[in-house]
């Protein structure tokens, strides 16, 4: 393993901004009760505790299972896997917004996930959105009043006419994505880990995008990018981490781990059946 | 050695890894991904995320009418209707209000500032549960939000008490220096709802259940604080009453701010209604929930996103 052979070499070694250590991320979902009627297996949960947690609706998704990894300075690394693979779920440990079950996740600064989506209230104005995603990223007023302009301008929203004004339910979807897009990059992280961002707006506004997500990778130390589109990883990763059923599958050069991952999902006439993991 | 493995790589480094990771991690200064920070920089943190609760607050009280055609109007409005409908019931189907002189800014006091608690704790409970997709993206300290809904209730409080002066100049009690005393009373009740909305909030982010029983609760609580009717009446009514009943009806904390903004207001409710050491009780409720409410907060920061 390439990244073991750096382990065991102290001296001279490259600066890791993320080290992933036998990590296990564990789902709980309640009232999931298969069949039975929910309100006699809530009673039995109560009633039995732990022993009855399957047949009473707790389920457990173990999405993320022993993983390992160290990511240094300077990389772009992309995570790959089928649907329900556990990317997602791995990103959002290393931003620390999800506890993991076992296992450490050490960081150098603070790893911040790519989207304001959440923060957003479509009720209210593009404008009012802009201040509220970047307060919610940690931004100061001043900052965003600076770079509110460059923000409104990277979306292109007003280019067919004053939307920013308007609420941003009425937005179409491409719009709407493009300013939650240009929310998010307004602001400049040391770890960046980026869910499948490329693919929103159009064409235009896709190598925008892209080449705003070069200059992000530029400024920040790590890069890390969920995506199905096998040519965005290519293009952006030189590393590839490749989950699959919360497993590490293959960790190594991008061209050498995409070959194998296409043979895999390629080949493999079906694909496996996808976990139900966010 | 990069090659599809069937296996997991568990082989790799499973006995020395942790070690080895971890004294690397140690070597370069990394920190723990996700861990709870210590109290005093909690608190900075909180403090420099002020503007995001601020304009989280606003941003939900905006929104919340900006699909009617009235919009912000029902800002005024819905209070406005609540204390018609509690004035319906209670004045004149049960006649409660023989014997309280102003009976209607009474009530619609007691109404007003009972309901700033009740929907800070209920907006408290769910505060977490209710908004896990925001937990789950982005970083900040996460009383900012318990905080922020309850200082979205004050600022419903204020269009409340807004339309609590129309309707105390229309019947007919003077403005008074003592108006003043709002202020102080709704910062001290401000501290004690931010308070037990934090500690609900984590107990709801463990078990949401909690937001079904909550109703229940605080309707029961709201009838015991003399919301319609006047605790000082009661007791006077029945001295049979055992002392602990008494104690306990005056210095339960919602009867104290609920009575704190009568004496402010109405100059008809005199300080002798008021329950002795009126202002220590407020203060060392508020102080109590604030700070009690915040640690308990504090103490599971980490955990919150837990699905």
């Amino acid at each position: 393993m390439a990244d073991n052979a750096k382990l065991t070499e102290p001296t001279d070694e490259p600066d890791p901004t993320v080290v992933v250590d036998g990590v296990d991320i564990v789902y709980r979902v309640n009232g999931t009760s298969g069949g039975r009627g929910s309100a006699t297996a809530a009673l039995n949960r109560i009633l039995r505790r732990k022993q009855a947690d399957k047949a009473a609706g707790v389920r457990t998704v173990h999405a993320v299972k022993n993983v390992s990894f160290v990511a240094y300075k300077g990389e772009a690394i992309g995570l790959i896997g089928t649907n329900g693979s556990g990317k997602s779920t791995l990103l959002k440990a290393v931003a620390g917004l999800l506890p993991v079950e076992r296992g450490k996740i050490y960081t150098d600064g603070q790893p911040s996930l790519l989207g304001v989506n959440a923060a957003l209230m479509g009720d209210l104005t593009g404008e009012r959105n802009v201040y509220l995603g970047g307060l919610a990223m940690g931004m100061s007023r001043e900052q965003i009043k600076e770079r509110y302009q460059e923000i409104v301008d990277f979306s292109g929203i007003n280019e067919k006419g004053d939307f920013i004004s308007l609420p941003m339910r009425t937005y179409s979807s491409g719009m709407g994505s493009r300013l939650r897009f240009s929310i998010a990059a307004a602001k400049d992280h040391d770890v960046l880990l980026i869910d499948e961002a490329l693919s929103t707006g159009d064409a235009r506004f896709q190598a925008r995008s892209a080449e705003r997500i070069q200059e992000m990778r530029a400024h920040a130390g790590t890069v890390f990018l969920v995506s199905h589109s096998n040519a965005a990883i290519r293009d952006t990763c030189d590393r590839v981490l490749w989950l699959e059923r919360g497993e590490l599958r293959m960790d190594g050069p991008t061209e050498e781990v995409m070959q194998a991952y296409e043979a895999f999902t390629g080949g493999a006439k079906k694909k496996p059946a996808p976990k139900p993991a966010a | 050695m990069s090659q599809v493995l069937h296996t997991p790589p568990r082989t790799r480094t499973r006995a020395e890894a942790p070690q080895d990771l971890a004294a690397l991690a140690a070597r370069h200064g990394l920190s723990v991904s996700g861990a709870r920070p210590s109290l005093p920089q909690y608190v900075r943190q909180l403090w420099a995320r002020r503007h995001f609760i601020s304009a989280f607050a606003t941003a939900k009280l905006t929104a919340q009418y900006s699909q009617a055609k009235l919009g912000q109007v029902w800002q005024v409005m819905t209070p406005l209707l609540n204390a018609a409908v509690y004035y319906f019931i209670f004045g004149v189907l049960l006649q409660t209000k023989k014997g309280v002189p102003d009976y209607i800014p009474f009530l619609v006091t007691g109404v007003f500032v009972w309901t700033f608690t009740q929907s800070s704790i209920m907006a408290g409970t769910r505060a977490i549960s209710g908004n896990i997709g925001l937990v789950r993206a982005l970083h900040f300290p996460r009383a900012a939000l318990p905080i922020s809904f309850c200082l979205q209730q004050l600022q419903q409080l204020l269009f409340s008490m807004a339309a609590l002066v129309i309707i105390l100049l229309v019947v007919g009690v003077p403005p008074a220096a003592s108006w003043v005393l709002a202020v102080p009373a709704l910062l001290l009740q401000f501290v004690f709802n931010a308070g037990v909305s934090m500690i609900l909030a984590r107990l709801g982010a463990k078990t949401p259940d909690i937001a079904q029983l909550m109703p229940f609760f605080l309707r029961t609580w709201m009838y015991v604080s003399g919301v319609m009717w006047s605790i000082d009446n009661l007791l006077s009514k029945h001295q049979d009453l055992p002392v602990w009943a008494d104690d306990v009806l005056r210095a339960n904390p919602a009867a104290v701010y609920i009575d704190l903004m009568r004496f402010a207001l109405i100059d008809s409710f005199h300080a002798s209604q008021l329950p002795p050491h009126v202002w220590a009780w407020a203060t060392g409720w508020a102080l109590l929930a604030g700070v009690g409410g915040f640690i308990y907060f504090w103490k599971a920061e980490e955990t919150y996103g837990r699905g």
